[in-house]
């Protein structure tokens, strides 16, 4: 079948050091025939300069597969090429190699093309039109019957929450508004797929809040997200499952819990006061104000606590330490560290 | 025409209203207006002379300078500003975009050129108190400057398709100039010799051929063209602007958008 | 895939329009031809042309010289004789840039010259020329022109005169002042005008202006020969009482050594009246003995 050939032509185009071993997913949990974004070894060579021209990569042949119905985070610090694979998803640009299909489609198929919503980086629109006449354009780009155009206008509008500046030209708009009218263009003409570029970036957290709403919300009507972001906690929270991109190479694929469960299994304990009782020294221990805080494996949990009581210290919590995708992905960028350590490290500082 | 074509279009033309590209026509008014007033004044015989003159003047110069302006703000800017994003990533083929905003912006300059001829008619109107036959030759003056902004936006188009605003903007203006004055460069070329002679040959016949579309001065002397010259001049305008419009297709479809 | 399609058919379209429209432009050529320097007619007032001209009259006067040239080239080309654009176009050129010296030159040549050489306006063409003069006194060629024309004209007394100004100019060339002196004592004898047409052949830098003195000098030596040869059957005539019947006659009374050719290789003819004339008179157009008799120039 199509994607266990693309999984095995994915283990060879992983990098060596990509400890994490591909997750077994299993196509039967979505019913649908075909993925939602399939990808295969497309890569991207720029040229620079203006007489000269220099080639620069952008993106080593990179290969995953993202299933409909599927939330799928495409992380990667800024320059990692993120925004290069899905300009070429788009046909904004041409790959220098390799191949993707968008739910089965060629990238130039205006079929597929009615299918998906875009959300570009830092969107800019036609500053002269207002929110209703924008959208209104862009439906009619994508073929929305025009009959139906005017309501689906105001219910995205609503949804996006702009209703109340439809009449507005764009030039007025502030950048949290421009977003939410990328998003209203995104995802105006009910698209299969909707691909987001950095959707959060640039925005409140009240704004960053309701965009992983709407996201939430756009997988529970059943499409898929795809969007990349370089904040790991906007995607951690999010996704089904991530790729993970670092100079042009993919570090790493798979659902948030796959890719971080070597990195988790410890717990924070913090108690009142500022003495550390002797057996406890070896823990990394730091004192804060009258608090004193501790992180050690979970196995030794019950010891620890039980040392407390008998030295009569006053215990405050005990939680899990939660390894974000942050963590991972520092473990990542220096590979030659073993991640646990820079695990160990953070949660102890 | 396929109807994102025509979306595309519309789009144009709203933009160009918008971006209060009309307001030309206060200039071109004010122009006229005063230019009539004072020759009502010191002509007798030449009055009509100078008001078609001035007035068709006017005309292709505030129309060619639209014409590339917004002709060049038509790719470049929507490249630059990256509008075009979220157009191409919907069912529009980069060849409608092109052909989209050449037959907005060529509506936005058929209007605008409608209403200067409104003008020019208005002004010999008020000189020469009424019309004659002869000013139908006007009209067809007018249509042949048409066909000149058409070639013009053409060309902006295909500069900008590959070059910056500004380049483009240089580009297209002195290709208008070097057309204004195509005849007379083919013959430059007749007096060379060699390799060189067929090399500028090439150049001079990929140069717009403005001379025969500008007959101001004998309209203006109340002669007019022959019929077939107007058929084989339409012909040709439409053969140029297919060619260099393909050239832009060929170009953009190729092209990374940055 | 549909990229593929879109840039093969763009192409393909690409190609076909270009061809088709160096076609077109060359029909159109065709049907307007002339059309541009027509309006030159137009133009009332070449002052209005240089104000309109903003500024770059040197370059429209550029246009204008080339134009003339042309349209010059391409008359005599199409041996139409008939050149009513030349006074148009070269006083208007003259008019933006009074400092275009070749412009004289050129209508000193050819303005003035009888209908199917010239435009046949040698008032116009010494207006040119003492214009010229008015605004480049210091320039030695125009006088040089000025006399050609007054020389055309058959007017030695002038021509003797503006060789006699130009000699005055510093840095003249020497020989005006031989020509002053010739043109003065020798005015209507061929040896001046050898002489004349001799120096514009070899001083000039027009390719055309050099063609015409060739004209010239060839006209001229026909004439020179069919002198002589007349001469002969002059003293044939005498010798004998009667008219030789052809060249043959001449050989072999021992007063030719040969059947004679003319400066570009053909036989020379004898009719009854013993005139020798030229096989090809259209070859000689500024000649005025070597023709046949009756013989019309060709004009249309
Ligand atoms: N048009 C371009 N020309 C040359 N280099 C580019 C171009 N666009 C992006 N790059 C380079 O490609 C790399 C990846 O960029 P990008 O895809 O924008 O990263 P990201 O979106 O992950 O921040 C960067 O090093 C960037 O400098
Ligand atoms: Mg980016």
């Amino acid at each position: 079948m199509q994607t266990s050939k693309l999984l095995n032509v994915l283990a060879c185009h992983l990098p060596a050091e990509t400890f994490v071993t591909l997750p077994p997913y299993s196509v039967a949990r979505y019913n649908f025939s075909v993925p939602a974004i399939e990808i295969l070894g497309l890569e991207k060579v720029y040229h620079v300069g203006f007489w000269r021209k220099r080639p620069k990569r952008a993106l080593h042949p990179l290969s995953f597969v993202v299933e409909q119905g599927e939330i799928f985070g495409f992380l990667g610090p800024n320059g990692a090429g993120k925004t290069t694979t899905l300009k070429m998803l788009m046909g904004l640009v041409f790959p220098t190699g390799g191949s993707a299909k968008i739910l089965g489609m060629d990238l130039d198929d205006p079929r597929m093309k009615a299918q998906i919503g875009f959300l570009p980086e830092q969107p800019y629109f036609y500053d002269y039109l207002t929110a209703h006449e924008l959208l209104r354009y862009y439906g009619q780009l994508s073929g929305v019957n025009s009959k139906q155009l005017t309501a689906r206008v105001d219910t995205v509008l609503e949804h996006v929450g702009l209703k109340d500046s439809a009449g507005v030209q764009l030039r007025k708009f502030s950048k949290g508004m421009l977003q939410r009218a990328g998003i209203a263009q995104a995802i105006l003409h009910d698209p299969k797929v909707v691909f987001l570029d950095e959707p959060m970036s640039g925005l409140d957290p009240m704004g960053r809040r309701e965009v992983r709403v709407l996201i939430e919300q756009l997988k529970n009507e059943g499409k898929t997200v795809f969007f990349s972001t370089h904040i790991l906690s906007d995607a951690e929270a999010l996704c089904d499952r991530v790729a993970i991109l670092n100079q042009g190479m993919l570090r790493g694929v798979g659902a948030v819990e796959e890719l971080t469960a070597g990195l988790r299994g410890q717990v924070e304990i913090v108690w009142a006061g500022t003495s550390v009782p002797p057996s406890l020294r070896s823990a990394a221990c730091r004192i804060a104000g009258d608090t004193v805080r501790a992180v050690v494996p979970s196995d030794q949990q019950d010891n620890v606590i039980e040392t407390l009581r008998r030295e009569k210290l006053r215990l405050i919590s005990v939680t899990p330490v939660r390894v974000s995708l942050e963590d991972y992905f520092m473990a990542q960028l220096s590979p030659d560290q073993p991640s646990a350590a820079a695990a160990n490290g953070k949660a102890a500082q | 025409m396929s109807s994102r074509i025509f979306h595309i279009a519309a789009n144009t033309f709203r933009e160009a209203v918008r971006d209060r590209v009309l307001y030309n026509l206060i200039a071109f008014a004010l122009l006229l207006t005063g230019a009539a007033i004072l020759v009502g004044q010191i002509s007798i015989q030449i009055e009509r002379l100078v008001v078609i003159n001035l007035g068709l003047t006017a005309v292709a110069l505030f129309g060619v300078v639209i014409a590339i302006f917004i002709g060049i703000g038509l790719v470049s800017k929507e490249i630059e500003k990256r509008t075009l994003y979220t157009v191409l990533s919907r069912p529009v083929a980069r060849w409608e975009f092109i052909a989209g905003k050449f037959v907005g912006l060529s509506g936005t300059l058929v209007v605008n050129a409608s209403c200067m001829a409104v003008g020019v008619f208005a002004a010999l109107l008020y000189v020469s108190r009424q019309l004659h036959g002869s000013d139908a030759w006007v009209l067809v003056a007018i249509y042949f400057i048409v066909l000149q902004f058409l070639i013009t936006t053409a060309l902006a188009l295909f500069f900008s398709s590959f070059s910056s605003p500004l380049l483009s903007a240089v580009f297209t203006f002195c290709l208008f100039v070097a057309g204004s004055f195509a005849e007379d460069l083919r013959g430059f070329v007749g007096l060379s010799h060699g390799l060189q002679h067929w090399m500028a040959v090439i150049a001079v016949y990929a140069i717009p051929n403005f001379s025969a579309l500008n007959i101001i001065n004998q309209v203006a002397h109340g002669n007019g063209v022959s019929g077939q010259l107007v058929f084989w001049n339409t012909a040709y305008a439409l053969v140029y602007i297919v060619a260099v419009l393909s050239g832009a297709i060929v170009i953009f479809e190729y092209r990374n958008l940055k | 895939m549909r990229r593929r399609r879109t840039i093969r058919i763009a192409a393909a379209l690409l190609i076909l329009s270009c061809a088709g429209s160096v076609f077109l432009l060359r029909l159109v050529d065709r049907l307007r031809e002339n059309a541009t320097l027509e309006e030159t007619i137009y133009i009332s007032s070449p002052r209005l042309l240089k104000h309109l001209s903003l500024g770059y009259e040197g370059l429209l006067a550029d246009v204008y010289w080339t134009r003339a040239v042309q349209y010059f080239g391409e008359q005599h080309h199409n041996d139409s004789g008939e050149y009513k654009l030349l006074w148009p176009l070269l006083n208007i050129t003259t008019q933006l840039d009074p400092h275009l010296v070749p412009a004289y030159e050129f209508g000193a040549a050819f303005l003035a010259s009888r209908p199917p050489l010239g435009a046949g306006l040698p008032e116009q063409a010494i207006e040119l020329v003492e214009y010229g003069i008015r605004n480049n006194p210091d320039d030695w060629h125009l006088y040089y022109d000025l006399g050609f024309v007054y020389y055309d004209l058959k007017d030695y007394a002038k021509a003797s005169d503006a060789f006699e100004r130009g000699s005055h100019v510093p840095n003249a060339h020497p020989f005006l002042r031989i020509m002053a002196a010739q043109t003065a004592q020798h005015g209507g004898e061929t040896r001046t005008a050898q002489m004349l047409w001799t120096s514009v052949y070899e001083t000039t830098h027009d390719p055309q202006i050099r063609d015409n003195a060739k004209s010239h000098l060839v006209s001229l030596t026909a004439d020179l020969q069919c002198e002589e040869l007349e001469q002969i059957v002059a003293a044939y005539r005498q010798r004998t009482g009667r008219n030789p019947s052809s060249f043959a006659d001449l050989v072999r009374a021992g007063m030719l050594r040969g059947i004679p050719v003319d400066p570009t290789g053909t036989q020379y003819r004898l009719d009854d009246d013993g005139h020798v004339f030229v096989s090809q008179p259209a070859d000689f157009p500024y000649s005025e003995k070597a023709l046949p008799s009756g013989y019309v120039p060709r004009r249309r």
